[in-house]
């Protein structure tokens, strides 16, 4: 039996369409084509596309972005974390409980916040590795916690449950601005008066562009993506994003260190979330113990409709980055087209349910099961 | 043992190796040999103390008492990463592949070549793409590319890419542990052809079965464990299939149990 020749395995052609359905960011790109061309049919003069409507759907989704970006490297390393909402309102109460009830400089008030946030995504991915519990259980545990102290810590020290006086703490401080700075004022100066975008016609502003620059926000939520996309796709380490998800045990035969890669991936995500609570409130100028509230499901949503497995190992960054797009230009879409906004969560289901749907049916075609 | 008359001498031997847990004893001193470029197949029933042995061998286990010779010298492992990197891999039943990773990922995995672009550290795919696909060839088996995932392999062929994994990244001793018992007929000639085409790269291979007929096909030496002990070491020729079955069964029973079945186990 040993002398026998080498039968070839046959070898199935696959045809470019199966090909291209394998690539996980094929839902996230058809879905955004869709998206476009229905507003752009249905709400074209609603203004949703106009200077301010572009800015505006564009901030949504980057916010939606940022998170997505960490929640997806986290699904592929075959985890969840439903402590980002949570962790979104701790990190903005942490940040006005340091910078404005303590006075600290508000550069030291974000770095320890920072610090104190990804030590709890440690905490969560140290007590998933150790105990072996899903990761569900376990950031369900923290959702409540960190809501909780969210909520107990302003109202003991200040009896109420925002805390505004944000903005003027961050006053002259050299790091917020990288928060909540806009970049780009000259451009789109120079854009307004030569009319590409509007200008204000009267009042204090008069003359100045309507929309004035770009938000840090979405300066950030870009470099997170790219970030993602590289370090996942590009990397030793990406190898091991994607080996610890699909058979952690096979990885650790393998001698990738699962356990280190996971929690690195916890505190990335936690990471990701303190930057959109961060960002938040330089924006908002205050931080609200109702903060993030259902942001874990949204971000969950739009690494799914991005294409990643739930069951981890699979996935991409850009999917899950134009998984956020859709959801802000719908999110905002509805309202500049004026359909009644509950139906939103109505959308939401739907395509939420097709998009499981057709990643179940992409794993058969990748791993081949019937 | 009859190997001594081989010139050179064996890569790894075994010496009395007892392996105690508790108060079971599992392994109650075995001695193997094994050569460069021969195929050394380990014969037992479930439970003989096959898996302890190896184990023992890839440094999974710390003997109880016995000694393990390496090339020449006595080997003292902390733990299998020592093992793999003085060059004994093992492939194991369950398989160190991810199928939804591509080929080239799965070889790679754990050992990814990497490339510097203005000092950030990346992960070479262009080469790891290159040897995987050569790797695979030399091995008889056609992929439609690297990134071909591994969920659409065979059993034979995901075998058969762990087997060049390991060879690819420097094993001196290669174990397989029953690396045909869940194959089909053509997928189990496939990867017995894999282990005669490594065997004649110079790689000492344990070959870990509990089917004869498997075995008698690729193997140059036969060792049976029973109850935790050796029945001997025979070579190719010097052993009839039935004698084998017959040693790995204690003998006795199941002499009476194939006169009802007709010779067919």
């Amino acid at each position: 039996m040993a002398d026998t020749p080498q039968i070839d395995e046959r070898i199935k052609e696959i045809s470019p369409l199966r090909r291209a359905l394998i690539r996980p960011e094929l839902g996230g790109i058809v879905g955004t084509f869709a998206v476009f061309t229905l507003f752009a049919l249905f709400a074209f003069d609603s203004g949703m596309f106009n200077s301010q409507g572009v800015m505006n759907w564009s901030i949504v989704s980057a916010q939606f972005m940022i998170i997505a970006v960490g929640a997806c490297l986290l699904m592929i390393a075959g985890e969840f974390d439903l402590s980002v909402g949570s962790m979104i309102g701790f990190a903005g109460m942490m940040i006005a409980v340091f910078g404005v009830v303590l006075a600290w400089p508000m550069w030291i008030a974000i770095i320890i916040t920072f610090a104190i946030c990804c030590a709890l995504g440690a905490l969560n991915g140290w007590i998933v590795v150790r105990t072996g519990l899903p990761s569900f259980i376990v950031t369900l545990a923290f959702l409540f916690i960190l809501r909780g102290f969210t909520i107990y810590i302003p109202q003991t020290i200040e009896r109420k449950t925002i805390i505004g006086g944000i903005r003027d703490a961050a006053e002259g401080d050299w790091l917020a601005p990288i928060f909540g700075g806009k970049i780009g004022q000259p451009i789109f100066q120079w854009l307004g008066d030569i009319g590409v975008i509007g200008v204000f016609e009267r009042g204090t502003r008069a003359g100045q562009p309507v929309v004035d620059g770009i938000p840090m926000l979405i300066i950030w939520a870009i470099v997170l993506i790219i970030f993602g996309h590289i370090l996942l796709t590009r990397t030793r380490f990406g190898n091991w994003i994607f080996a610890s998800g699909g058979d952690a045990e096979a990885a650790r035969n393998s001698g990738v260190p699962v356990n280190k890669v996971k929690i690195l991936m916890f505190m990335f995500t936690a990471f990701c979330a303190t930057v959109l609570a961060v960002c938040q409130v330089m924006e908002f100028g205050s931080a609200g113990a109702d903060r993030g509230l259902l942001k874990e499901f949204e971000a969950i949503i739009a690494v799914v409709i991005g294409g990643a497995l739930l069951t981890g190992g699979y996935g991409s960054v850009i999917g899950a980055a134009l998984g956020a797009l859709i959801f802000g230009v719908v999110q905002q879409g509805l309202f500049f087209a004026g359909v009644e906004s509950s139906l939103f969560r109505v959308f939401l289901g739907v395509i939420l349910l097709f998009a499981v749907i057709l990643n179940t049916y992409i794993r058969r075609i990748i791993t081949g099961e019937r | 043992m009859s190997a001594s008359q081989n010139a050179t001498p064996p890569i790894i031997q075994m010496k009395d190796i007892e392996k105690h847990f508790g108060s079971v004893i599992a392994l109650a001193g075995v001695s193997v040999d094994v050569f460069a470029g021969e195929c050394h197949c380990l014969l037992g029933d479930n439970g003989a103390g096959k898996s302890t042995f190896i184990k023992t061998m890839s440094g999974v286990h710390k003997p109880t008492a016995g000694e393990i010779i390496f090339e020449g010298k006595p080997l003292d492992f902390a733990d299998p990463r020592d093992a793999i990197t003085a060059g004994i891999a093992t492939v194991h039943q369950h398989l160190a592949m991810i199928p939804l990773m591509s080929v080239s990922r799965n070889f790679f995995m754990g050992n990814e070549p990497v490339k510097k672009v203005a000092g950030l550290t990346f992960f070479d795919h262009d080469y790891a793409n290159r040897v995987t696909m050569e790797e695979m060839r030399k091995m008889g088996i056609n992929l439609r590319g690297p990134d071909q995932a591994v969920g659409t392999l065979s059993g034979g062929e995901r075998q058969t890419v762990a087997i060049a994994r390991a060879v690819h990244f420097g094993a001196k001793v290669l174990i397989l542990d029953e690396p045909t018992s869940a194959l089909g007929v053509r997928q189990t000639s496939n990867v017995l052809a894999t282990i005669d085409k490594v065997r004649k790269q110079g790689i000492a291979v344990v070959f870990i079965t509990h089917n004869v007929r498997h075995a008698l096909a690729v193997g140059d030496r036969f060792t049976v464990l029973n109850r935790g002990k050796t029945l001997g070491t025979a070579k190719r020729g010097e052993i009839t299939p039935e004698e084998l079955q017959d040693l790995m069964a204690g003998g006795q029973e199941l002499a009476q149990l194939e006169g009802s079945l007709g010779g067919t186990v």
